[in-house]
């Protein structure tokens, strides 16, 4: 039992970390029609930046601000010089967007050295938790307490605001969005720092999670990503958190009891999916 | 009066064919014209060149005495001038509330004070629940708008259009595809903006006796020419009219109904 529900926890941990760098991926791709491959080179980032403050301030909050606001600048940036050049032309946007990955991984490798470095969970969120003979650690349940918290507040903001109807209409169609005298570029770019702030997020909470970071981390997680907003249905915000999940659990309970079959259970998950409901599960496009 | 819509020697040719072809008209402010014409005689592209999703090979398109013949579809929403579709154009994924909601902001401009937008939004929701009402579908307001008939779905089209508030309507055929049923509902929404008085309408229909009822003036396309323009009494006493084109719609109408 003991071993179900830490599997369970370990699975749901993941999950909200995938999460964090699917939601972004699909919003982006749904909005704009951009497959951003550079996307998991935002969570390493993240990861970087954000273990780098924690380390020199002490401070894990602060670490954790300092990474969101890595990524959403680093989405910035991304957006304007490297994306907006290129809309429309989506071979462009597949080597010019793997291309940055390379450089923003290589750029870590630059900047902090080619090796991995440890990460530590701060005191308060270490340790665990004991409820009727189940080890139920503390930094885990943060994790998720945190993915639910960013999944109920994009939700919020794309079912209860302006900004968020303009996004899922965009997301359906957007040249009707522009006929309506609406500027998309502005709600692009926004979509696109939100989007890298949640990878950021995501990378530098995965740190002290997994105890290290290191420069290629950013593509592990992103291929999962992929595979679930592939699941989840391109464009789709409540798919991505259903699917990140699927997934996350999927690759816990497989790598207890099938290591061997870890990844390529989602990978199989991801054509089954594909040939039953090529929209994905939760496809938006309309 | 000064015209609200001008078009001067417009024309427009795609490979060697010419699809309008020096059609100048003058729409005075609060009237009401209908295009007419057989298929192919170039109204929906005239309706385009109007609307700028098309740029013309010669000519110009003036709006309230200012040229708007190089101004993209997006910048002549903005200054006024909002059109419907043949195929209607709704989101599918939305309810019929946010649908209109979205017209509505998307006039107010789009801000970025993500939290504090609560006095706007029901500002909003008031407004489009307005224009819901004039088109008599506040009762679906919280219906998906792919669930909608396609007689509703041009009347929410409608709403959508009314609320861009802006001063033109083009109406590209609102009762396409409509059931015989439907069509007097389209008709009493189309009758009601025009009572308000408040908005210049270009109307693009085949029914001719609701162009009848409620144009102040018919242009007849033929060919992609201009071959009259008047009040209904004076084109259905035109005689080119006559023998060119309405004859044949006449029995084709009657052969529809």
């Amino acid at each position: 039992m003991d071993v179900l529900i830490n599997l369970s926890l370990n699975g749901l941990a993941t999950g909200m970390l995938i999460f964090l760098l699917a939601a972004g991926l699909t919003l982006i791709f749904g909005l704009m029609d951009v497959l951003n491959f550079a996307h998991g080179g935002l969570f390493a980032w993240g990861a970087y930046s954000g273990i780098w403050i924690y380390t020199a301030t002490g401070s894990f909050l602060v670490g954790i601000i300092g990474a969101i606001l890595t990524g959403m600048l680093l989405g910035i940036l991304t957006e304007r010089w490297i994306i907006k050049p290129v809309y429309g032309n989506h071979v462009q946007q597949i080597l010019i967007t793997l291309g940055l990955m390379l450089v923003l991984s290589e750029m870590l490798k630059v900047v902090w050295g080619p090796n991995q470095i440890s990460a530590s969970t701060p005191s308060y969120l270490s340790g665990s938790w004991e409820v009727g003979g189940v080890i139920i650690i503390k930094y885990r349940v943060f994790i998720i307490a945190v993915g639910l918290a960013v999944f109920l507040a994009v939700q919020y903001v794309l079912k209860k605001t302006k900004i968020g109807l303009v996004v899922r209409a965009g997301v359906m169609n957007k040249e009707m969005v522009q006929s309506l005298g609406i500027n998309i570029q502005k709600v692009f770019m926004l979509v696109f720092m939100i989007g890298a702030g949640m990878a950021a997020l995501g990378g530098m909470l995965l740190g002290p999670y997994s105890g290290v970071i290191h420069a290629d981390m950013g593509m592990e997680f992103a291929i999962l990503a992929f595979i679930v907003v592939v699941i989840g249905g391109m464009g789709s915000f409540s798919g991505s958190v259903m699917a990140a999940i699927l997934v996350g659990l999927s690759g816990s309970f497989m790598a207890y009891y099938v290591p061997d079959l870890a990844l390529a259970a989602n990978m199989l998950l991801m054509a089954v999916v594909l040939i039953f409901r090529p929209q994905g599960l939760f496809g938006a496009k309309g | 009066m000064t015209a609200i819509l001008e078009t001067k020697d417009l024309s427009i040719t795609f490979g060697g064919h010419t699809a309008v072809e020096s059609v100048s008209i003058s729409v005075p402010h609060n009237h009401f014209k209908s295009i007419i014409g057989p298929n192919g005689a170039g109204k929906t592209t005239f309706f385009n060149l109007l609307s700028g999703q098309l740029s013309p090979t010669k000519g110009q398109v003036f709006y309230k005495g200012t040229e708007i013949t190089n101004l993209s579809p997006t910048k002549r929403t903005r200054a006024g001038i909002g059109r419907s579709f043949q195929i209607t154009n709704v989101f599918p994924n939305l309810t019929v509330m946010e649908n209109v909601r979205l017209a509505v902001q998307s006039q107010a401009g789009v801000r970025y004070q993500m939290l504090r937008h609560f006095q706007s939004f029901r500002k909003f929701e008031e407004q489009a629940e307005e224009w819901l009402k004039l088109v008599l579908l506040d009762d679906k307001k919280d219906a998906l708008a792919r669930n909608l008939a396609h007689g509703e779905k041009r009347k929410l089209e409608i709403a959508m259009l009314l609320a861009l508030n802006t001063e033109v309507l083009l109406l590209d055929e609102p009762t396409a595809g409509m059931s015989l049923e439907e069509v007097p509902a389209i008709l009493d929404v189309i009758r009601k903006i025009k009572q308000r008085g408040d908005r210049t309408i270009i109307l693009i229909e085949h029914k001719m006796d609701m162009i009848m009822d409620l144009s102040d003036t018919i242009m007849v396309l033929f060919n992609g020419a201009l071959l009259a323009d008047g009040t209904p009494e004076e084109i259905m006493k035109n005689e080119t009219v006559q023998s060119a084109y309405l004859g044949g719609l006449h029995s084709e109408h009657a052969a529809k109904a």
